[in-house]
Protein backbone atom coordinates (compact mmCIF):
# COMPACT_ATOMS: atom_id res chain seq x y z
CA UNK A 1 0.00 0.00 0.00
CA UNK A 2 1.79 3.61 -0.89
CA UNK A 3 1.72 5.95 1.26
CA UNK A 4 -1.23 8.60 0.28
CA UNK A 5 -3.86 5.36 0.21
CA UNK A 6 -2.29 4.27 3.73
CA UNK A 7 -2.45 7.62 5.21
CA UNK A 8 -6.44 8.12 3.67
CA UNK A 9 -7.63 4.75 4.91
CA UNK A 10 -5.92 5.59 8.48
CA UNK A 11 -7.39 8.79 8.71
CA UNK A 12 -10.46 7.00 7.42
CA UNK A 13 -10.49 4.23 9.97
CA UNK A 14 -10.10 7.33 12.96
CA UNK A 15 -13.16 9.12 11.31
CA UNK A 16 -14.99 5.83 11.63
CA UNK A 17 -14.12 5.05 15.26
CA UNK A 18 -14.56 8.62 16.67
CA UNK A 19 -17.90 8.41 14.77
CA UNK A 20 -19.07 5.53 16.46
CA UNK A 21 -17.46 5.76 20.06
CA UNK A 22 -18.03 9.80 20.40
CA UNK A 23 -21.15 10.99 18.06
CA UNK A 24 -23.03 7.83 18.46
CA UNK A 25 -23.19 9.28 22.27
CA UNK A 26 -25.78 11.91 20.89
CA UNK A 27 -27.89 9.22 18.85
CA UNK A 28 -31.50 9.41 19.42
CA UNK A 29 -32.88 6.31 21.10
CA UNK A 30 -36.26 6.56 19.49
CA UNK A 31 -37.32 2.97 17.35
CA UNK A 32 -35.93 3.43 13.74
CA UNK A 33 -38.81 3.87 11.27
CA UNK A 34 -39.33 -0.38 10.96
CA UNK A 35 -39.91 -0.81 14.67
CA UNK A 36 -41.67 2.39 14.57
CA UNK A 37 -43.86 1.38 12.13
CA UNK A 38 -44.48 -2.36 13.83
CA UNK A 39 -45.37 -0.53 16.87
CA UNK A 40 -48.28 1.99 15.06
CA UNK A 41 -49.33 -0.93 12.89
CA UNK A 42 -49.42 -4.01 15.59
CA UNK A 43 -47.14 -6.57 14.13
CA UNK A 44 -44.10 -5.68 16.89
CA UNK A 45 -45.27 -8.46 19.60
CA UNK A 46 -44.52 -10.96 16.06
CA UNK A 47 -41.00 -10.30 16.48
CA UNK A 48 -38.74 -12.83 19.10
CA UNK A 49 -36.16 -12.32 20.98
CA UNK A 50 -32.79 -12.40 19.39
CA UNK A 51 -31.10 -15.93 19.52
CA UNK A 52 -27.92 -13.88 20.94
CA UNK A 53 -29.37 -11.42 22.88
CA UNK A 54 -27.51 -12.44 26.13
CA UNK A 55 -24.39 -11.86 24.57
CA UNK A 56 -21.91 -9.23 26.07
CA UNK A 57 -22.37 -6.32 23.72
CA UNK A 58 -26.34 -7.25 22.13
CA UNK A 59 -27.55 -4.51 21.91
CA UNK A 60 -24.51 -2.73 21.26
CA UNK A 61 -23.31 -3.28 24.87
CA UNK A 62 -25.91 -2.15 26.84
CA UNK A 63 -25.87 -2.80 30.29
CA UNK A 64 -22.45 -4.06 30.01
CA UNK A 65 -20.96 -2.36 32.33
CA UNK A 66 -23.33 -0.02 33.76
CA UNK A 67 -22.45 3.14 32.26
CA UNK A 68 -24.10 3.65 29.26
CA UNK A 69 -21.46 6.16 27.71
CA UNK A 70 -18.76 3.33 28.77
CA UNK A 71 -20.73 0.85 26.65
CA UNK A 72 -21.43 2.40 23.50
CA UNK A 73 -17.56 3.34 23.81
CA UNK A 74 -16.58 -0.10 24.10
CA UNK A 75 -19.15 -1.24 21.49
CA UNK A 76 -18.49 1.04 19.10
CA UNK A 77 -14.47 0.44 18.67
CA UNK A 78 -15.20 -3.25 18.71
CA UNK A 79 -17.45 -2.79 15.73
CA UNK A 80 -15.02 -0.69 13.96
CA UNK A 81 -12.66 -2.91 14.56
CA UNK A 82 -14.21 -6.03 13.59
CA UNK A 83 -16.08 -4.82 10.86
CA UNK A 84 -12.92 -3.37 9.31
CA UNK A 85 -10.79 -6.86 10.06
CA UNK A 86 -13.56 -9.36 8.55
CA UNK A 87 -13.96 -6.76 5.60
CA UNK A 88 -9.79 -6.80 5.05
CA UNK A 89 -9.92 -10.45 5.21
CA UNK A 90 -12.95 -11.33 3.10
CA UNK A 91 -11.53 -8.97 0.36
CA UNK A 92 -8.51 -10.14 0.94
CA UNK A 93 -9.33 -13.18 0.11
CA UNK A 94 -11.63 -12.37 -2.78
CA UNK A 95 -8.83 -10.95 -4.20
CA UNK A 96 -6.45 -13.76 -3.84
CA UNK A 97 -8.78 -16.07 -6.29
CA UNK A 98 -8.30 -13.18 -9.14
CA UNK A 99 -5.56 -11.97 -11.78
CA UNK A 100 -2.91 -9.65 -9.77
CA UNK A 101 -3.94 -6.16 -10.57
CA UNK A 102 -1.36 -3.06 -9.74
CA UNK A 103 -3.19 -0.25 -10.54
CA UNK B 1 -34.44 -1.04 9.14
CA UNK B 2 -33.06 -4.18 10.69
CA UNK B 3 -35.98 -7.02 10.66
CA UNK B 4 -35.80 -9.33 13.69
CA UNK B 5 -36.51 -12.82 13.71
CA UNK B 6 -40.42 -13.90 13.62
CA UNK B 7 -41.64 -10.99 12.01
CA UNK B 8 -41.55 -13.25 8.58
CA UNK B 9 -41.96 -16.80 8.65
CA UNK B 10 -39.45 -18.86 8.12
CA UNK B 11 -39.90 -20.17 5.06
CA UNK B 12 -40.07 -16.72 3.26
CA UNK B 13 -36.92 -16.01 5.18
CA UNK B 14 -35.26 -19.15 4.12
CA UNK B 15 -36.12 -18.22 0.29
CA UNK B 16 -34.51 -14.62 0.76
CA UNK B 17 -31.20 -16.35 2.21
CA UNK B 18 -31.22 -18.42 -0.70
CA UNK B 19 -31.16 -14.98 -2.86
CA UNK B 20 -28.41 -13.55 -0.55
CA UNK B 21 -26.31 -16.59 -0.89
CA UNK B 22 -26.51 -16.02 -4.83
CA UNK B 23 -26.18 -12.52 -4.79
CA UNK B 24 -23.27 -13.04 -2.23
CA UNK B 25 -21.53 -15.69 -4.65
CA UNK B 26 -22.21 -13.25 -7.69
CA UNK B 27 -20.83 -10.76 -6.53
CA UNK B 28 -17.84 -12.50 -4.66
CA UNK B 29 -16.76 -13.15 -8.72
CA UNK B 30 -17.37 -10.29 -10.18
CA UNK B 31 -15.52 -8.41 -7.31
CA UNK B 32 -12.49 -10.71 -8.03
CA UNK B 33 -12.27 -9.81 -11.41
CA UNK B 34 -12.53 -5.98 -11.21
CA UNK B 35 -11.34 -5.09 -7.70
CA UNK B 36 -7.49 -4.23 -7.17
CA UNK B 37 -5.48 -4.39 -4.79
CA UNK B 38 -5.71 -1.06 -3.88
CA UNK B 39 -9.34 -1.56 -2.67
CA UNK B 40 -9.25 -4.13 -0.18
CA UNK B 41 -8.46 -1.55 2.32
CA UNK B 42 -10.97 1.18 1.00
CA UNK B 43 -13.38 -1.75 0.81
CA UNK B 44 -12.92 -2.73 4.70
CA UNK B 45 -12.45 0.92 5.49
CA UNK B 46 -15.96 1.40 3.59
CA UNK B 47 -17.43 -1.78 6.38
CA UNK B 48 -16.30 -0.09 9.19
CA UNK B 49 -17.13 3.56 7.91
CA UNK B 50 -20.86 2.19 7.58
CA UNK B 51 -20.96 0.34 10.45
CA UNK B 52 -20.24 3.45 12.83
CA UNK B 53 -22.58 5.81 10.88
CA UNK B 54 -25.36 3.21 11.27
CA UNK B 55 -24.74 3.26 15.19
CA UNK B 56 -25.77 7.12 14.85
CA UNK B 57 -29.70 7.12 14.68
CA UNK B 58 -30.86 10.64 13.56
CA UNK B 59 -34.44 11.96 14.97
CA UNK B 60 -36.88 11.79 12.08
CA UNK B 61 -40.42 12.74 13.48
CA UNK B 62 -41.51 12.63 17.50
CA UNK B 63 -40.65 9.17 18.41
CA UNK B 64 -39.04 8.02 15.60
CA UNK B 65 -35.41 7.93 14.36
CA UNK B 66 -33.58 7.05 11.40
CA UNK B 67 -29.90 5.52 10.64
CA UNK B 68 -27.65 5.45 7.25
CA UNK B 69 -28.34 2.48 5.28
CA UNK B 70 -25.08 3.24 3.45
CA UNK B 71 -25.54 0.99 0.42
CA UNK B 72 -25.38 3.50 -2.51
CA UNK B 73 -22.14 5.33 -0.62
CA UNK B 74 -20.40 1.75 -0.18
CA UNK B 75 -20.95 1.27 -4.14
CA UNK B 76 -20.36 4.55 -5.36
CA UNK B 77 -17.16 3.96 -3.47
CA UNK B 78 -15.79 0.61 -4.63
CA UNK B 79 -18.48 -0.29 -7.16
CA UNK B 80 -21.91 -2.58 -6.95
CA UNK B 81 -20.60 -5.55 -6.10
CA UNK B 82 -17.89 -5.07 -3.67
CA UNK B 83 -20.79 -2.66 -2.26
CA UNK B 84 -23.11 -5.48 -1.38
CA UNK B 85 -20.07 -7.72 0.30
CA UNK B 86 -19.44 -4.18 2.53
CA UNK B 87 -23.24 -3.90 3.44
CA UNK B 88 -23.17 -7.83 4.04
CA UNK B 89 -20.16 -7.63 6.34
CA UNK B 90 -21.59 -4.72 8.44
CA UNK B 91 -25.27 -6.73 8.38
CA UNK B 92 -23.48 -10.07 9.37
CA UNK B 93 -21.16 -8.02 12.43
CA UNK B 94 -24.28 -6.13 13.42
CA UNK B 95 -26.48 -10.16 14.16
CA UNK B 96 -23.46 -11.93 15.34
CA UNK B 97 -21.87 -9.45 17.56
CA UNK B 98 -24.70 -6.55 18.80
CA UNK B 99 -27.39 -9.10 18.18
CA UNK B 100 -29.12 -6.21 15.44
CA UNK B 101 -30.68 -8.09 13.00
CA UNK B 102 -32.20 -11.71 13.33
CA UNK B 103 -30.32 -14.29 12.75
CA UNK B 104 -33.37 -16.26 10.58
CA UNK B 105 -33.59 -12.62 8.84
CA UNK B 106 -30.05 -12.22 7.64
CA UNK B 107 -31.46 -12.61 4.05
CA UNK B 108 -34.13 -10.77 4.05
CA UNK B 109 -31.64 -7.89 5.53
CA UNK B 110 -29.21 -8.58 2.93
CA UNK B 111 -31.86 -8.51 0.09
CA UNK B 112 -33.09 -5.25 1.28
CA UNK B 113 -30.23 -3.28 2.22
CA UNK B 114 -27.81 -4.84 0.23
CA UNK B 115 -29.52 -6.12 -3.19
CA UNK B 116 -32.06 -3.51 -3.11
CA UNK B 117 -30.09 -0.63 -1.49
CA UNK B 118 -26.46 -0.95 -2.54
CA UNK B 119 -26.64 -2.50 -6.03
CA UNK B 120 -30.16 -1.45 -6.50
CA UNK B 121 -29.21 2.62 -5.40
CA UNK B 122 -26.41 1.94 -7.40
CA UNK B 123 -28.08 1.68 -10.97
CA UNK B 124 -30.13 4.74 -9.76
CA UNK B 125 -26.54 6.26 -9.46
CA UNK B 126 -25.42 5.70 -13.08
CA UNK B 127 -29.01 6.83 -14.50
CA UNK B 128 -28.34 10.08 -12.14
CA UNK B 129 -24.95 10.65 -13.36
CA UNK B 130 -25.41 10.21 -16.79
CA UNK B 131 -28.18 12.69 -16.90
CA UNK B 132 -26.27 15.48 -14.64
CA UNK B 133 -23.76 17.42 -16.55
CA UNK B 134 -20.37 15.35 -16.66
CA UNK B 135 -18.37 17.27 -13.83
CA UNK B 136 -17.11 16.82 -10.45
CA UNK B 137 -19.99 18.14 -8.41
CA UNK B 138 -22.52 15.63 -10.22
CA UNK B 139 -20.81 12.88 -8.40
CA UNK B 140 -21.87 13.59 -5.03
CA UNK B 141 -25.19 14.83 -6.30
CA UNK B 142 -26.46 11.79 -8.09
CA UNK B 143 -25.32 9.74 -5.35
CA UNK B 144 -26.95 11.73 -2.81
CA UNK B 145 -30.45 11.19 -4.63
CA UNK B 146 -29.58 7.63 -5.36
CA UNK B 147 -29.45 7.52 -2.06
CA UNK B 148 -32.18 9.17 -1.06
CA UNK B 149 -34.66 6.59 -3.04
CA UNK B 150 -32.27 3.68 -2.15
CA UNK B 151 -34.22 4.21 1.52
CA UNK B 152 -37.61 3.87 0.19
CA UNK B 153 -37.00 1.10 -2.16
CA UNK B 154 -35.28 -1.06 0.54
CA UNK B 155 -38.55 -0.07 2.48
CA UNK B 156 -40.67 -1.65 -0.30
CA UNK B 157 -38.17 -4.39 0.29
CA UNK B 158 -39.34 -5.65 3.64
CA UNK B 159 -43.32 -4.29 2.37
CA UNK B 160 -42.48 -7.71 -0.40
CA UNK B 161 -41.29 -9.95 2.08
CA UNK B 162 -44.02 -8.51 4.62
CA UNK B 163 -46.60 -9.08 1.95
CA UNK B 164 -44.95 -12.95 1.31
CA UNK B 165 -44.56 -14.09 4.56
CA UNK B 166 -45.34 -11.63 7.37
CA UNK B 167 -46.95 -13.38 10.56
CA UNK B 168 -48.73 -10.60 11.61
CA UNK B 169 -52.67 -10.46 10.65
CA UNK B 170 -52.44 -6.62 9.88
CA UNK B 171 -53.38 -4.24 6.92
CA UNK B 172 -50.45 -4.52 4.12
CA UNK B 173 -51.49 -1.53 2.63
CA UNK B 174 -51.52 0.43 6.05
CA UNK B 175 -48.11 -1.59 6.69
CA UNK B 176 -47.30 0.00 2.89
CA UNK B 177 -48.44 3.38 2.85
CA UNK B 178 -46.19 4.11 6.85
CA UNK B 179 -43.21 2.23 5.90
CA UNK B 180 -43.05 4.49 2.22
CA UNK B 181 -43.98 7.77 3.89
CA UNK B 182 -41.46 7.33 6.35
CA UNK B 183 -38.72 6.33 4.62
CA UNK B 184 -39.25 8.89 2.21
CA UNK B 185 -37.81 11.43 5.61
CA UNK B 186 -35.34 9.06 6.79
CA UNK B 187 -33.97 8.86 3.11
CA UNK B 188 -33.23 12.93 3.22
CA UNK B 189 -30.96 11.99 5.73
CA UNK B 190 -29.24 9.45 3.62
CA UNK B 191 -28.83 11.14 0.53
CA UNK B 192 -27.36 14.53 2.76
CA UNK B 193 -25.04 12.38 4.29
CA UNK B 194 -24.33 10.35 1.16
CA UNK B 195 -23.85 13.47 -0.67
CA UNK B 196 -21.45 14.86 1.83
CA UNK B 197 -19.26 12.18 2.17
CA UNK B 198 -19.00 11.21 -1.33
CA UNK B 199 -18.18 15.21 -1.69
CA UNK B 200 -15.40 15.10 0.66
CA UNK B 201 -13.63 12.21 -0.80
CA UNK B 202 -14.44 12.69 -4.46
CA UNK B 203 -12.77 16.11 -2.92
CA UNK B 204 -9.66 14.74 -1.64
CA UNK B 205 -9.03 11.22 -3.21
CA UNK B 206 -11.02 10.90 -6.72
CA UNK B 207 -8.53 8.49 -7.99
CA UNK B 208 -9.95 6.18 -5.29
CA UNK B 209 -13.50 6.44 -6.46
CA UNK B 210 -14.96 3.37 -8.84
CA UNK B 211 -18.22 4.96 -9.83
CA UNK B 212 -15.87 8.49 -11.14
CA UNK B 213 -15.72 8.00 -14.41
CA UNK B 214 -12.16 9.34 -15.55
CA UNK B 215 -12.52 12.07 -17.35
CA UNK B 216 -14.08 13.49 -14.27
CA UNK B 217 -11.37 12.47 -12.20
CA UNK B 218 -8.80 14.27 -14.61
CA UNK B 219 -10.64 17.44 -13.84
CA UNK B 220 -10.15 17.71 -10.38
Amino acid sequence: MDRSLRNFVLVGLVVSTLIAVGVSQFASDDPDGLEYIAEQEGFVETAHDHDLADAPLADYGDGLTGNSTLDTVIAGAIGVGVTALVGWGLFRLVRRGGAPKVS
Amino acid sequence: MHIPDGVINVTTSAGFGAVAVGGFGVAVRRTRDVLTDRQVPLAALAAAFVFAAQMVNFPVIAGMSGHLLGGVLAAVLVGPAAGLLVITVVLVVQALVFADGGLSALGLNIVNMGLIGAVGGYVLYRVFRAVLPSRPGSVAIAAGIAAFLSVPMAAMGFVGQFALGGTADVSLRAVMTAMLGTHLLIGIGEGVITGFVIAAVVGSRPDLIVGVPARITAEV
